[in-house]
């Protein structure tokens, strides 16, 4: 919310300057965003009043004008508004002054005529939009006066970022209550009087929802001047705070608005038919707003109606129809106090957010409508003219919010602060709030003001007591909870420790979003659910991720883009899975290799990252657990038929891997193919404790074979036959070679084993070594058809 | 009859000329071989005298004594020629970079989660994570954020339609623990959050840490320690905080905190006595127990400590801008 200065000022003065004041607000939790100054820099601008115009000899567009600036001496200015007249008042920038953006003014001859200084627009000296000419002064405006000075532009413009529980805070009077209160001041502002009614006019008011509108306050006044324009004073409060002025009767229920917070409408009576009904809308009911826009309301939405349908959208907009136009001469105000509640989200429904709505929903003061009627009705009379009629009022008291006495403990304040804050200084603050207080035997009862709408706990009024005795007035206390230990579970492989090893391993993290393209994620993953957000920020990151590969594969396309050639990254974060219309939410860790197998350098053989380099990392990863994991080849929708393996943990999938499918390579235009992996955390990772084993300390036996066999079959099956076979004695087996090449049948393969044989109680003999290799061969030749290979 | 003398000369000259170890054995077999020179001189002895003999087999002996002393001094110097020679032909070029992959690193938003979380562990905070997917109840309703509440429009959620929703600050993490933990309680909950806004000081995505201790006797004087402690070992080094009076809904009092920065105060994070509402809604009785809770930007923090400008560079996944992360201690 902006504040203008000076306006505060008229409400309370404290001795602090502007940064003392915005330290001071800041300080009490009404945080400053930023302080501009009201008018831009310019110097020497007065109130000038054109005397003569005559046309320019030599310019068709130019104007000669002679201006008094009240010196005496009349002054020649040659202008090109076309708005300039004899009579007028306008601003002069005379000879020596600056403008705003620095541009000084000299004496100067425009086509032969000389002109000494410059009449201004209100968009030459930033105070505004209009330049379709010369700023058109009042004839009041005292001539030769400084335009600084009669304007008060040495002001600041005060922008508050309000927090969404101090509604009381949306207005000059309610800033002000604070700064008095931090100053130890009492809290000023304009004389409110009752105006009295000077006619009898009234319009018949029925309020059919008193909760929603428990307080409503209308009056009549006819006759408004047809000539009346808004004040420049008034002008300029409403340009400090943001508005624009729009219509006297539109300016003067903002300005009651921004000094009062109590938002207000005026209705153009003669279009109002019979009189107002205060109630829900019927649903499907439309109304064509202020802003041009048709609505169609829900029946929760609260409409100010008259008998031919709704004019207003309570709390939020006037309607078109209704509303105030050059034409209007009798006006109907309404002010009222609707609930919070009955407030609350309608306007972000109809897209609207308006300074009434906000108000509003925070909650105005429910006992100032009276007084802000009065308001308005001097200041739109002082400038208008006009008859008002009797204030007219329908009160529901039930349904306005009680403000009932909330208990303060002295020794729950001390507790909660770690401070004892003198009796004195808590009660002072608590008045000063314009509380009620009582005392009690441990404390005191408070009874809140009814413009505070967020009192209502003890711990309210903590806050309220820490806030104005202010934060860095507590004490730092260290301890709390005592200490405790940590742990160090080792059921599990910390993720910490996963990262550490992939890093060791060359991998670079990489954070990507959670949420993905599903033009990717469903080329990669056809037949995977996924679900969707309502709102997302764009098409392209508008579906949770079902595998961390799509976010990987981005950042391949990212990193490729930039020339990079050996690519290792890695990424740690949940998979969203929906499984049986069931959310899961699985920790999940994935890599990804494309490139280069080595980063460039000298002396290693140019390769590229392949199936086996990706294994090998996450073998790095699963033999951090004890557990037993298998690769079988499977197919995978993201990956290489030949090239993709499903990891398996005692059955259970514990994740994939291989390389992308030379399709998806294509098809998101990629140079390089990737392998990708991934692992499930929760089944991957679980991990038991290491338990002892004696070393034997008789030698073992190293046997190696070599067979042949058909091509397509897989190591692991002929190792988990050789285990198989081996019995006890073979307590390890590795294959250390494969060939398939000229000197073989091409259609097979050799694959040689080490076969380790050892015995913890004594040494083994050849024979018994022998013994087992040929039970291993003559097993492999009947589940495989393999030879041995001389 | 050989002279051994003479034999001695020749011997010496031919070792002298042999440049390696196999023609240097052909000498020694020449002269001190089964048939070698000295050998049969030595074997001519027989046909001298009894008198002659032990003298002329003394010169013989010393002769071949002499012989051998040249061979093995000779070998010594052939193989240490040859070693020389090896090491010369093996000279490397120690200024090549040596060979193989290097080291990656981690993530700077995960090198600062991770410097985060060292500092409170110490201090007995578990680390606690929960889902990113949430419902209304757990972060907003338990929180104090009833719907139609102004805070929750400040929210920018996301939603899925359903009542689920991505959460929109790591928070929720405390009410499911106190929920299963109960009192006391001591935690950190780093993670992932989200906000439907995207511009250069926005990211839909983003991190927070989120921390909440509840015990018996907790004020606001102990979370003021806390963080200004945390924030010291932080930027390692002695930091003047602003504790700035604010409002959350589920703490009460609230405070933003500001670090002196420069000529000015920048915004580092929120904090404040957790609210009885959301002790309640916890399963802890707000009367035996208080507790205070703060939640930090990470990204903010590791902006400030690492000096990166750009939010938006954390999540571009630039290897050139990761790799300037892979230097330094983190634990």
């Amino acid at each position: 919310m902006k504040i203008s200065e000076r306006w505060l000022r008229e409400w309370v003065d404290p001795p602090a300057d502007t940064a003392g004041i915005v330290s001071q607000l800041t300080m009490a939790g009404l945080e400053v965003d930023t302080v501009t100054p009201a008018a831009p820099a310019f110097s020497s601008v007065v109130v000038g009043l054109v005397e003569t115009v005559d046309p320019h000899p030599d310019a068709d567009k130019l104007s000669v004008c002679r201006v008094d600036v009240g010196t005496g001496e009349k002054l020649g200015i040659v202008c090109g508004a076309p708005n300039v007249r004899p009579g007028m008042k306008a601003p002069v920038a005379l000879v020596g002054g600056m403008l705003p953006g620095g541009m000084k003014i000299k004496r100067a001859k425009l086509r032969g005529v000389e002109s000494v200084g410059m009449l201004c627009s209100e968009r030459e000296l930033g105070l505004g939009e209009s330049h379709e000419g010369l700023w058109d002064l009042p004839g009041d405006a005292p001539v030769g006066a400084d335009l600084r000075d009669w304007l008060s532009l040495d002001d600041s413009v005060i922008d508050i970022d309000l927090t969404p529980n101090r509604g009381d805070c949306f207005s000059v009077l309610g800033i002000a209550r604070e700064v008095a209160l931090l100053n130890v001041l009492p809290l000023g502002g304009p004389a409110i009087q009752p105006v009295a009614a000077a006619s009898g006019d009234e319009f018949p008011i029925e309020v059919r929802a008193p909760e929603a509108c428990p307080r409503f306050v209308g009056r009549v006044i006819r006759g408004l001047k047809p000539d009346a324009r808004t004040p420049l004073w008034m002008r300029e409060k409403l340009r400090r705070a943001g508005l624009r002025p729009i219509h006297p009767v539109v300016d003067v229920t903002n300005i009651v608005m921004l000094e009062l917070g109590q938002p207000m409408h005026g209705f153009d009576l003669g279009t109002l038919r019979d009189g107002i009904i205060v109630r829900m809308a019927d649903p499907g009911e439309r109304i064509t707003l202020l802003d041009g826009k048709e609505a169609e309301l829900e029946a929760d939405t609260l409409v100010i109606a008259d008998h031919g349908g709704p004019r207003a959208v309570a709390g939020i907009m006037g309607g078109e129809d209704s509303g105030v136009t050059e034409q209007t001469r009798d006006i109907f105000f309404e002010v009222a106090f609707f609930a919070p509640l009955a407030i609350a989200g309608r306007a972000r429904r109809l897209g609207l957010h308006t300074d009434a709505s906000l108000r509003f929903e925070r909650g105005v003061d429910p006992m100032q409508q009276r007084r802000a009627i009065e308001h308005a009705t001097a200041l739109l009379t002082e400038i208008a003219g006009g008859v008002p009629g009797p204030v007219m009022e329908r009160v529901a008291g039930e349904h306005l919010p009680a403000r009932t006495p909330v208990k303060l403990r002295r020794e729950r304040l001390s507790l909660l602060l770690g401070h004892a804050v003198p009796d004195a200084e808590i009660e002072r603050i608590l008045r000063g709030l314009g509380m009620d207080i009582e005392p009690t035997a441990d404390g005191w009862t408070a009874t809140p003001p009814s413009h505070r709408f967020d009192i209502a706990l003890e711990v309210d009024l903590i806050e309220e007591v820490a806030r104005i005795h202010g934060y860095e007035h507590l004490p730092e206390a260290r301890g709390a909870g005592g200490s405790v230990l940590g742990d160090a579970s080792e059921s599990r492989v910390p993720a910490s420790r996963l990262a550490d090893v992939l890093v060791s391993r060359g991998y670079q993290e990489v954070i990507t979003y959670s949420f993905v393209d599903p033009a990717v994620q469903s080329a990669l993953f056809p037949d995977e659910p996924s679900l969707p957000l309502s709102n997302p920020i764009s098409s392209e990151l508008s579906q949770m991720r079902v595998s961390l590969w799509p976010g990987l594969v981005h950042a391949l396309k990212r990193n490729l883009s930039r020339r990079q050639g050996h690519i290792r990254i890695f990424e740690y974060g949940l998979k969203f899975i929906l499984e049986d219309n069931e959310l899961k939410q699985l920790n999940t860790i994935s890599g990804l290799l494309a490139g280069a197998r080595w980063p460039e350098q000298w002396g290693t053989p140019s390769a590229r990252f392949d199936f086996h380099d990706a294994k090998a990392d996450v073998e790095a990863l699963l033999g951090l657990t004890t557990g037993e994991f298998e690769f079988k080849a499977a197919v995978h929708s993201a990956l290489h038929p030949g090239q993709s393996a499903r990891i398996l943990r005692n059955g259970r999938c514990a994740g994939w891997i291989g390389a992308l499918h030379p399709r998806l390579v294509r098809a998101l235009d990629l140079e390089l193919v990737p392998l990708l992996w991934e692992l499930d955390e929760d089944v991957s990772f679980a991990t038991e404790l290491p338990v002892f084993e004696a070393i034997s300390r008789f030698p073992a036996i190293r046997r190696d074979i070599a067979v042949l066999v058909e091509k397509h079959i897989q190591a692991q099956d002929l190792l988990d036959c050789i285990r198989a076979t081996g019995g006890l004695h073979l307590t390890e087996s590795m294959v250390f070679d494969v060939y398939s090449g000229d000197r073989i049948d091409s259609s097979l393969k050799s694959v040689a084993f080490g076969l380790i044989l050892q015995d913890s109680s004594r040494t083994l003999t050849d024979d018994e070594a022998d013994r087992v290799v040929g039970d291993v061969v003559t097993r492999l030749e009947s589940e495989f058809g393999a030879r041995i290979r001389d | 009859m050989e002279d051994a003398a003479e034999l001695l000369e020749q011997g010496r000259q031919e070792i002298a000329a042999c440049e390696d170890l196999a023609g240097l054995d052909e000498v020694r077999v020449r002269y001190l071989g089964k048939k070698g020179r000295l050998t049969e001189l030595l074997k001519g002895l027989g046909a001298l005298s009894a008198e002659a003999r032990p003298a002329a087999g003394q010169v013989i002996n010393e002769a071949k004594q002499a012989l051998q002393a040249a061979l093995a001094a000779r070998k010594e110097y052939l193989e240490g020629e040859g070693e020389r020679r090896a090491i010369e032909g093996e000279r490397l070029d120690v200024t090549l970079p040596g060979r193989g992959e290097g080291m990656g690193g981690l993530h700077p938003v995960t090198r600062t989660m991770r410097r985060m979380e060292t500092i409170f562990r110490q201090a007995g905070f578990e680390v606690h994570t929960g889902p990113e997917v949430e419902d209304e109840f757990h972060n907003f309703e338990a929180l104090n954020i009833p719907e139609h509440h102004p805070a929750r429009a400040m929210h920018d959620t996301f939603y899925f339609g359903d009542g689920r929703l991505l959460r929109t600050h790591t928070s929720p993490v405390q009410i499911r623990s106190m929920r299963t933990q109960g009192a006391p309680i001591r935690l950190i909950a780093p993670g992932r959050v989200y906000r439907c806004d995207s511009d250069q000081t926005h990211s839909p995505m983003f991190h927070q840490v989120e921390g909440l201790l509840v015990d018996r006797g907790v004020s606001f004087a102990h979370l003021k320690a806390v963080l200004h402690d945390f924030l010291e070992r932080f930027f390692e080094r002695k930091v003047r905080l602003r504790f700035r009076p604010s409002y959350f809904p589920f703490t009460e009092p609230s405070a933003e905190v500001d670090v002196e920065w420069g000529d000015g105060w920048l915004e580092v994070l929120g904090c404040g006595m957790v609210h009885p509402r959301v002790l309640e809604f916890g399963g802890i009785d707000p009367e035996e127990f208080t507790g205070y809770a703060f939640g930090m930007g990470v990204e903010r923090l590791a902006m400030l400590r690492y000096g990166v400008r750009d939010l938006r560079l954390f999540f571009d996944n630039d290897l050139r801008f990761l790799r300037q992360f892979n230097q330094g201690a983190v634990r």
